[in-house]
């Protein structure tokens, strides 16, 4: 069973807080010991997820999370909107929506990216999205 | 607002990309080189982003388009110092940036850079090949 | 309080039964490279920390604190052991072998069913618990030194060697799994960054099957390859490896292949040279659009 340890809150409603969150997000993935390439896994997924709440849903939050697992330590990451929600979900995950061709929201990269993906959306609430990476 | 230098060496445009930058530092920094590249006539331009330790789509979105706006006013960009694991990041996330050519480093780079305007004055396609070999070579990044 | 009794004993006696203890031990400890005195030394210690231990009316429990520092005491003692390449009998003999001396000490108190119930068996169950424990950190300490010679053969597996300048060359054994194929493009990303390589050799000779998990590990790797201004060559490729791949799908069009390493080896010279005769260029040879990484590139041009 998985255990939560410390948690981080930060609110997310602009550019600054992006560049923030990522350094932050960064130091985290250190301090549990993730090699450098897992480092910049999250720390990428999660630029990412916080682009898609500033572009559909103008802010919201991000949580940080340190987990473990019997011997493991991993890092979890929610983000939380009120935004309009995303209507498909299955659609906005399949491979097409690909952001290079800025069409879509960058989740199966994120997804690609990370050991756990979640995705919860309801159309009018808003949209929450739980990664994370072990160690 | 921290500024992007541009630097200027012979007819090459130096790029140096420090790290984690806001998005509106990488627009500013793709309209300055475009109208750098109008004032010195440069015809390549190196983007160093050997400092950058994440790349997420904007960014690879950025500098792809730079590469293509550059292409269209007659400068050839290579981008040089992709991290390893900001590499690996890139091709998982799905951005392989195909149409951008890359190099190890500035020297290298710079070597590429030439080879690169030679074809191109040669009339060659803008990475060497001719024109079937380039469709067939080009896939979408 | 009558715990005192073999407390009492035991001081009385000690250097009897140290020399008891040591003397039964010689003939096997001494076969692994233990010496005597060290032999001794170590035994003297356990016995000052039993005493002490009792003194401090610890329960003849494992897990209560005041056990910890013979508990502490005996894990190193495994620990040393193992890696002297001890047997587990041999590691638990540490123990056994001393309750073999002070159980006839303690024939006194064998005379009455008290006595025995209170003195002798606790101590006969401590005993017994302590060797068990040498057996238990032996098997530890085995766990231990298997995943770091687990660790050391990846690491072996997975060689990227710089075989002439800028060209690197990863020679690949055995079957891929996702990690192995994970942990080879790492290291020659890596490696390429270190040594300005320009090609990178693959060679699956020795890989008996790729899955599709491997086959885009592969991808993935030559596409971060390229982005590093490197080109990958691939080579060995079995004719069953071939099927394999065509069936999954895996467009491998754009990578240069080469039945061999040495053929490969070949290619990735003119390459790295760029220097092309008519007839190189019409064997396919194509010169290296993304590298020139070695700081001796010939720059001749035709």
């Amino acid at each position: 069973m998985a255990m939560a340890n410390r948690t981080n809150r930060l609110s997310i409603s602009n550019e600054i807080d992006l560049v923030r969150a990522r350094q932050e997000v960064r130091v985290q993935a250190q301090a549990i010991g993730l090699s450098l390439v897992d480092q910049t896994r999250i720390t990428t997924a999660v630029s990412e997820l916080i682009r898609n709440m500033l572009k559909y849903a103008g802010g919201g939050t991000l949580e940080m999370e340190i987990v473990r697992n019997g011997i493991r330590n991993g890092l979890r990451i929610t983000c939380r909107d009120e935004g309009p929600g995303i209507p498909n979900v299955d659609l906005a995950m399949k491979e097409g929506y690909s952001t290079s061709n800025g069409l879509g929201l960058g989740l199966p990269g994120a997804k690609r990216l990370m050991d756990e993906f979640n995705i919860q959306s309801e159309v009018g609430k808003g949209t929450r999205v739980t990664i994370a990476k072990w160690r | 607002m921290e500024k992007i230098p541009i630097i200027k060496v012979g007819d090459t445009l130096l790029v140096s990309i420090q790290s984690d930058l806001q998005d509106q530092v990488a627009t500013t920094m793709q309209s300055d080189l475009l109208r750098k590249i109008e004032q010195t006539a440069a015809r390549g331009v190196i983007i160093d982003i050997s400092v950058v330790d994440i790349v997420d789509s904007f960014l690879g979105r950025v500098l792809a388009d730079t590469a293509s706006m550059a292409r269209l006013m007659n400068a050839v960009v290579v981008v040089v110092g992709i991290q390893p694991s900001v590499a690996i990041t890139l091709i998982e996330l799905g951005l392989e940036l195909k149409q951008i050519p890359t190099a190890l480093n500035v020297e290298s780079g710079l070597h590429l850079l030439r080879e690169k305007i030679e074809q191109q004055q040669n009339g060659a396609g803008s990475n060497g090949f001719g024109p079937e070999e380039e469709r067939a070579r080009n896939g979408h990044g | 309080m009558k715990a005192q009794n073999f407390h009492d004993i035991l001081h009385k006696r000690k250097d009897e039964v140290l020399e008891s203890w040591v003397k039964q031990q010689i003939p096997i400890v001494g076969k692994r490279g233990v010496t005597p005195d060290e032999l001794r030394r170590q035994c003297a210690e356990f016995l000052d920390l039993l005493e002490s231990v009792m003194a401090r009316g610890a329960s003849f429990e494992l897990d209560d604190p005041k056990s910890a520092p013979i508990v502490e005491f005996l894990k190193a003692v495994s620990r040393e052991r193992v890696l002297k390449g001890f047997t587990p009998t041999e590691t638990a003999t540490f123990v056994f072998s001393l309750k073999s001396v002070v159980l006839p000490l303690l024939q006194p108190l064998a005379k009455s069913e008290e006595s025995f119930t209170s003195e002798v068996m606790p101590f006969s169950i401590l005993l017994d618990q302590l060797g068990l424990l040498t057996f238990d950190s032996y098997l530890d300490t085995r766990e231990e030194v298997i995943t770091r010679q687990n660790l050391d053969m990846a690491e072996l597996s997975t060689p990227v060697v710089k075989i002439w300048d800028g060209i690197l060359a990863l020679p690949l054994i055995g079957t891929l799994d996702s990690k192995r194929t994970m942990t080879v493009m790492e290291k020659l990303l890596q490696k390429i960054v270190e040594t300005t390589a320009s090609v990178a050799i693959l060679d699956i000779t020795g890989v008996p099957t790729v899955d599709t998990l491997v086959a885009n590990h592969i991808m993935k790797t030559v596409a971060a390859t390229r982005l590093l201004g490197a080109e990958v060559i691939i080579t060995g490729v079995s004719p069953a490896i071939a099927q394999t791949i065509v069936h999954l799908g895996v467009d491998l069009s754009g990578i240069q292949t080469r039945a061999t390493m040495a053929e490969g080896l070949k290619l990735a010279l003119r390459m790295t040279k760029q220097q092309l005769t008519d007839e190189q260029r019409r064997d396919g040879v194509q010169p290296l659009e993304k590298g020139a990484q070695t700081a001796n590139a010939q720059k001749g041009r035709s």
